[in-house]
């Protein structure tokens, strides 16, 4: 394998890594704060639809990331609903909320657009273009590190600069700020922040609302960066995946970014069979590839991740009194 | 402890839920701009209007008590079985294999070995998570989930490469041998002299789902086995302290949650296709979830609820192809069924537990006064 095809594989890891980080980050906050969230997949999906209908019609990106982050704050809203004031099975909210999702985004879009279940696919504005960042022209020249920059680092969307800057800013929010502390401790122990006077439920929506736009910033990064227009099940397993990711990571930020880097690696390779037939030197078929992220996630999780404890209070809904 | 009788929470809490999705899903139709009462009339015609519409409805609540059972039984362990549509399809496997294995003579012979080999595979299917949670703390959902993409993946290679006939185009298996053709629930109506139709898929395995729900029902009530299960589900701790291992629990309960799931193949694989498919299950897997849920996991409420997904699946097909409505409103029903019966439960329960409380502490004040502080006092001098 040359260094370009190399470069090219890895260009496609941090496409397909960004759907994958925003997701694991949503729900790293939202579980931080012991709130399961299953239902990932429904809001990539519902802000996948939002976001390429909007900007179909609209022409604009803009409408259209508002849109998208929108719906899914509309579905992070039920969810919230269901397992923090009516202390329902968080699992199953998820899992509803994922169905909801897929009918919806195919029944409206069918209803809008009629064409089976799709949006018309968006072109200049009405997309996150690539950004050609300073110096990669006069810089594409030079070997190895010129290449790489150019290659690997410039020419994203800017949905996917974000993303690498939530990362940082996700660490700081959870771990210098008193909010990211309080967050932390009402999914541990939520008794105990409830006993200093600090609301379990305003910090718990607060999650889930953070959870929601991170999603939705997912979703719009699917329909209009990665692909240009939504089609039906687009989200096609991000979601669950991102979860993986989050247990591999073990509920902090960074590791979640290396995480996502990582399952974005597997999707990557899953478009090249040539690549990895070539590295491999055997026949591979090409179901295999499309199953290997489901794959290794299955064997990550059974093996690698070591003792990975989730937020303790996660799955609970918190009674005050009994 | 008991807010509210038993006859309320088994189905006047469902019932109420099952309004309020209903009446969300007549807004959805309302908002594509269709009109829900037309779209009822639709439904009803054409999945109750007919014995033809019957034998479709029959057909698939035929699949529905297969998944739901299958998700009932993990509930009662606390396991949350997403893994029915992998499990189905894999039984599909088991099923197609058996069915083209040898020239089978009669399908009383086949019929019996296909449900062993499609309970099989589909409890195969769900060993690997089970054991992984079990053993490794891999999160049942998650592991299922992966199941279900890994499955679709595996039986897309199984039948591209494998199965298809040498020069057929679609990846789908050859036609199974005539000796496996089950009756159809004509033939078997027919014996008793009511007239059915002939043209619906319905099958004999609907008796065999039956049978099935009061096999479970024994399973979980009336058995050590079914004992221990519910045991663990209450109570994790409780159970170890008992002696019940929770590692056999959850590999045994995930294993016969799988079995009900792949069981499901005789019926679509079997009896409808009579060849194996790309995507032969269509989702019943997941109605499953919604069938458990509205069912309360016990395997009446399965058979009920059921019933009522293969009218909605039945309706939907007939509205998508009548009022051009899609059959992701099917979809978006039985989302709200999950919901309202699953994640919303106490905000239908509370309002009814607070019409409840409110009705008893006034019954006793027009009827009699004396007992309460009787008893007050009883309890007070037993404890002095």
């Amino acid at each position: 394998m040359d260094y370009l095809t190399l470069l090219q594989i890895l260009d496609t890891t941090v496409r397909l890594a960004t759907p994958l980080l925003f997701a694991c980050l949503a729900g790293l906050v939202s579980e931080r704060a012991g709130i399961f969230d299953i239902g990932l997949e429904g809001k990539l999906l519902m802000s996948a639809f939002f976001s390429a209908a909007v900007a179909a019609t609209t022409g604009s990106v803009w409408a259209g990331l508002a849109a998208g982050v929108g719906a899914s704050l509309v579905l992070s809203a039920i969810h919230g609903l269901a397992s923090i004031t009516f202390r329902g099975n968080q699992l199953i909210s998820g899992v509803a909320i994922n169905f909801l999702a897929s009918g919806l985004t195919v029944l409206i879009a069918q209803d809008w657009f009629g064409q089976g279940g799709r949006t018309p696919s968006l072109s200049g504005d009405a997309r996150f273009n690539e950004i050609t960042l300073p110096f990669a022209q006069s810089l594409s020249g030079l070997p190895y590190a010129g290449q790489g920059y150019t290659e690997l680092i410039s020419g994203h969307s800017l949905l996917v600069y974000v993303g690498l800057l939530t990362v940082p800013l996700i660490w700081w929010m959870l771990y210098r700020t008193r909010f990211g502390l309080r967050l932390r401790a009402v999914g541990e122990n939520p008794a105990a922040v409830d006993t200093a006077g600090v609301s379990v439920l305003r910090l718990r929506y607060t999650a889930v609302a953070i959870a929601g736009v991170l999603c939705g910033l997912g979703g719009v990064y699917l329909a209009t960066g990665l692909q240009a227009g939504f089609v039906k099940e687009m989200s096609s397993g991000r979601g669950y995946i991102a979860l993986a990711a989050l247990i591999f990571a073990k509920w902090r930020p960074w590791y979640a970014l290396f995480a996502c880097l990582l399952f974005g690696f597997f999707q990557a390779l899953s478009f090249r069979p040539d690549v990895v037939e070539r590295v491999a030197r055997i026949d591979i078929p090409g179901q295999f590839l499309d199953a290997l992220p489901y794959i290794l996630t299955v064997v990550i999780l059974a093996g690698f991740v070591g003792k990975a404890i989730p937020p303790r209070a996660g799955g609970e809904p918190y009674v005050k009194e009994r | 402890m008991d807010v509210i009788p038993k006859w309320a929470d088994a189905i006047l809490v469902p019932l109420i839920s099952l309004l309020i999705s209903f009446a969300l899903s007549a807004l959805v139709i309302l908002s594509i701009g269709k009109d829900p009462i037309e779209a009822v009339k639709i439904m009803v015609t054409g999945a109750l209007g007919s014995s033809y519409g019957w034998g479709y409805t029959l057909y698939y609540a035929t699949n529905f008590i297969f998944t739901g059972l299958c998700v009932a039984v993990a509930f009662h362990a606390r396991m949350f079985n997403i893994g029915g549509e992998g499990q189905a399809a894999l039984g599909g496997l088991g099923v197609a294999l058996v069915c083209l294995s040898v020239d089978w003579p009669h399908w009383l012979v086949a019929l019996p070995v296909a449900l062993i080999a499609g309970a099989l595979f589909g409890a195969a299917w769900a060993f690997i998570p089970a054991y992984l949670q079990a053993k490794r703390g891999s999160h049942i959902v998650i592991t299922t989930i992966m199941f279900n993409f890994i499955a679709a993946s595996f039986l897309t290679y199984m039948l591209v490469e494998h199965l298809r006939p040498a020069g057929a185009m679609d990846p789908a298996t050859a036609k199974f041998p005539a000796g496996t053709h089950l009756p159809s629930l004509a033939d078997a109506l027919g014996l008793v002299g009511i007239p059915f139709s002939q043209a619906a898929p319905a099958n004999i395995t609907f008796f065999i789902a039956l049978l099935a729900c009061y096999l479970v029902w024994l399973l979980i009530w009336r058995t050590r086995l079914g004992y221990e299960i519910r045991a663990y589900g209450h109570s994790e701790p409780a159970a170890r302290y008992a002696g019940i291992s929770p590692t056999k629990i959850i590999v045994v309960s995930m294993m016969i949650s799988g079995a009900l799931a792949g069981c499901m193949a005789v019926n679509n694989v079997m009896g409808e296709a009579e060849r194996l498919v790309l995507n032969s299950v269509e989702g019943a897997g997941f109605i499953g979830i919604a069938v458990a849920l509205m069912g309360r996991s016990h395997p009446l409420g399965v058979l009920l609820a059921a019933l009522l997904f293969g009218f909605l699946y039945q309706g939907g097909a007939e509205l998508s192809l009548w009022a051009n409505i899609q059959r992701e409103l099917i979809v978006v029903i039985q989302a709200l069924v999950i919901l309202f019966t699953g994640a919303l439960d106490n905000m239908v329960r509370m309002p009814i537990e607070a019409l409840f409380l409110n009705f008893r502490r006034k019954a006793p004040v027009e009827a009699t006064t004396a007992p309460k502080p009787d008893a007050k006092s009883a309890q007070g001098g037993h404890g002095a």
